[in-house]
């Protein structure tokens, strides 16, 4: 488990004081995916250089597993950090070295003998599904591999927590997806707990269980990735499950709808249309599969139907709003 | 007299060049030694204790990077050298020879050397050294199996250019008292001007540097591992090559 309270990193330039870290809190339960989601500037490398003891916060405080760490002595840092395995933007690998060498570098630094280390890289290449790739060198490996020769370091030490930096800003997509699955099963398989600093959506719709919003040094938005997901008026909504642009309907009213999950399945729209004889428009929506669950999200725009032989009954939004209240989803009038 | 039989009956080459190309090696070999001795550390420390390195400390820098090494290395080789007779006579016993020469050689290129180990540790990626911290290095561990290791080809080039350097200092320094083919190159091709020696030492000094260079490229495609084209290149491959399987 990672705890994280209000943690503030200010730094001096030229006079000024900058705040890159300005109370930033929060938790992430053992064996989940938290994503940390920001723009560049947002502060998201200073966490992870707190996060790591390899900045000093100016204030707050980190603990791994209920055990402090910023309150550790300069002495015991080293022994603090092998708590945390960290997986890099660009992987890091030292070129000198074969991928198994790599590998074997964190255990390099604490006592094992040969054959236990041996046994232990072999083990975690295979882990991250690289076992014939041993004496490798890193510059002979795709950019994919090589995040996976990082991944099986950060492992190495028996981490119970695995910080990742970007991990797959510098791969392609179809990457991106095998190295964030690779995170996942990990995740599953091991017990870890996982913090990613990210600026793709991509990677908290696919992997994580819950989010932070980083902007300008603090949390704005936070939550598990179900609820963030559910509220309309919520900031990761519309990166989470975007409206596509689109044109402005007729006349009716436009509602947006959101149904998560169980709560509001169904068919919702047609149902909308025989029971207030409406015609319904799908103007803009996306449906996301969220955490294993299933969201949508959409656009409707709304008219009474003329019937052949009856004039349009005149629309009562009221009620059309509180049915599908009660159908549970959230609804808002957009128009 | 054709130019082979002057070669063989001139006593300058058949007595005195076995001499002194042995006292060349000496000077070269003994100062090339001690420069990486005390110029590998040096430039370990120099870029460890600068600031934002593993142990910053700032005015200690200051002192051995702006005093120390660049005055070393802004007088003149000639002029140090000979500024330099009285501690090689204090350290060795003696002011001439090769012995005594190579104190003044090492001097000399002890900053020279800390100054390209310097550069070449300070362009391995901050990431790796991060890396390295992250997974509980103590800083000797980052400097003996992240900074070291990961330099190597360029400290390798830098060791080649220092060893010619020290070819032509130790020619300079056969002048001044030091012997070795610089000394028999003045004393039989300038002051009795007899251009054959010239000639022949001149062959032999090229042909040293080229023998040096060869070998420290060798050297270094050998720990090169940097891109996949070169990787490996100055060995025989050992193994199959790797496979080409996307990740």
């Amino acid at each position: 488990m990672i705890t994280v309270t209000e943690l503030r990193k200010s730094y001096r330039q030229g006079g000024r004081t900058i705040d890159a870290l300005d109370g930033v809190s929060l938790e992430v339960p053992r064996g989940t995916i938290h994503g940390v989601i920001g723009h560049s500037g947002a502060g998201k490398s200073t966490l992870v250089r707190c996060l790591t003891l390899l900045d000093r916060p100016t204030s707050g405080s980190v603990s791994i597993d209920g055990r402090d760490l910023t309150s550790v002595k300069d002495s015991e840092v080293r022994s603090a950090r092998r708590r945390i395995g960290m997986v890099f933007q660009h992987a890091n690998l030292l070129d000198s070295r074969t991928a198994a060498g790599n590998v074997a570098l964190p255990l390099e630094l604490v006592r094992l003998s040969k054959s236990e280390k041996d046994a232990k890289v072999a083990r975690l290449l295979g882990l991250v599904g690289l076992a014939e790739f041993a004496d490798a060198y890193p510059s002979q490996l795709s950019g994919g591999q090589r995040q996976r020769v990082g991944i099986a370091r950060a492992l190495a030490a028996d981490p119970t927590v695995l910080l990742c930096d970007e991990p797959t800003s510098a791969l392609d997509p179809a990457t991106t997806d095998e190295i964030l699955d690779l995170i996942r099963d990990l995740a599953d398989t091991l017990g870890l707990t996982v913090l990613i600093i990210t600026h793709e959506m991509n990677v908290v719709k696919r992997i994580c269980d819950s989010v932070s919003l980083l902007e300008k040094g603090r949390v704005v938005e936070q939550g598990p990735l179900r609820e963030v997901a559910g509220s309309l008026n919520g900031r990761l909504v519309q990166a989470l499950l975007p409206l596509p642009p689109h044109n402005p309907s007729g006349t009716g009213p436009v509602l947006d709808l959101l149904t998560a999950g169980g709560s509001g399945s169904g068919p919702v729209l047609s149902e909308l249309s025989r029971r207030f004889s409406l015609d319904v428009t799908l103007l803009a929506g996306s449906v996301e599969t969220l955490a294993g669950e299933q969201f949508s999200r959409m656009r409707v725009g709304l008219a009474p139907a003329a019937e052949d032989n009856a004039p349009a009954q005149p629309l009562e939004l009221n009620e059309v709003v509180s049915h599908l209240r009660a159908r549970g989803v959230t609804v808002e009038v957009a128009a | 007299m054709n130019f082979l039989e002057q070669i063989a009956n001139n006593p300058g080459l058949t007595e005195a060049l076995p001499k002194e190309f042995a006292a060349t090696l000496q000077m070269i070999s003994i100062s090339g030694f001690f420069t990486v001795l005390i110029g590998l550390p040096l430039g370990v420390f120099l870029i460890a204790s600068a600031p934002g390195g593993l142990r910053p400390m700032p005015v200690t820098h200051r002192i051995l990077s702006d005093v120390v090494v660049n005055i070393t290395r802004s007088v003149p080789f000639a002029i140090l050298m000979v500024s330099l007779i009285p501690l090689a006579r204090l350290i060795t016993g003696t002011s001439i020879g090769p012995v005594a020469a190579s104190v003044s050689l090492s001097i000399g290129s002890i900053p020279f050397f800390a100054r390209i180990v310097e550069t070449s540790l300070r362009d391995v990626a901050a990431g790796k050294i991060d890396a390295a911290l992250v997974m509980g290095s103590t800083r000797m561990q980052v400097i003996r199996k992240v900074l070291l290791p990961e330099a190597l080809p360029g400290l390798i080039a830098g060791f080649t250019s220092t060893l010619v350097a020290l070819v032509g200092y130790s020619a300079m320094a056969g002048i001044i008292g030091g012997g070795g083919l610089g000394r028999l190159a003045y004393n039989y091709g300038l002051q009795r001007f007899d251009t054959t020696v010239m000639v022949v030492i001149i062959v032999i000094i090229v042909a040293i540097v080229q023998l040096i260079q060869l070998a420290g490229d060798r050297a270094m495609a050998r720990v090169d591992h940097r891109n996949a084209a070169t990787a490996g290149a100055g060995r025989r491959r050992r193994r199959a090559p790797v496979p080409e399987v996307s990740a």
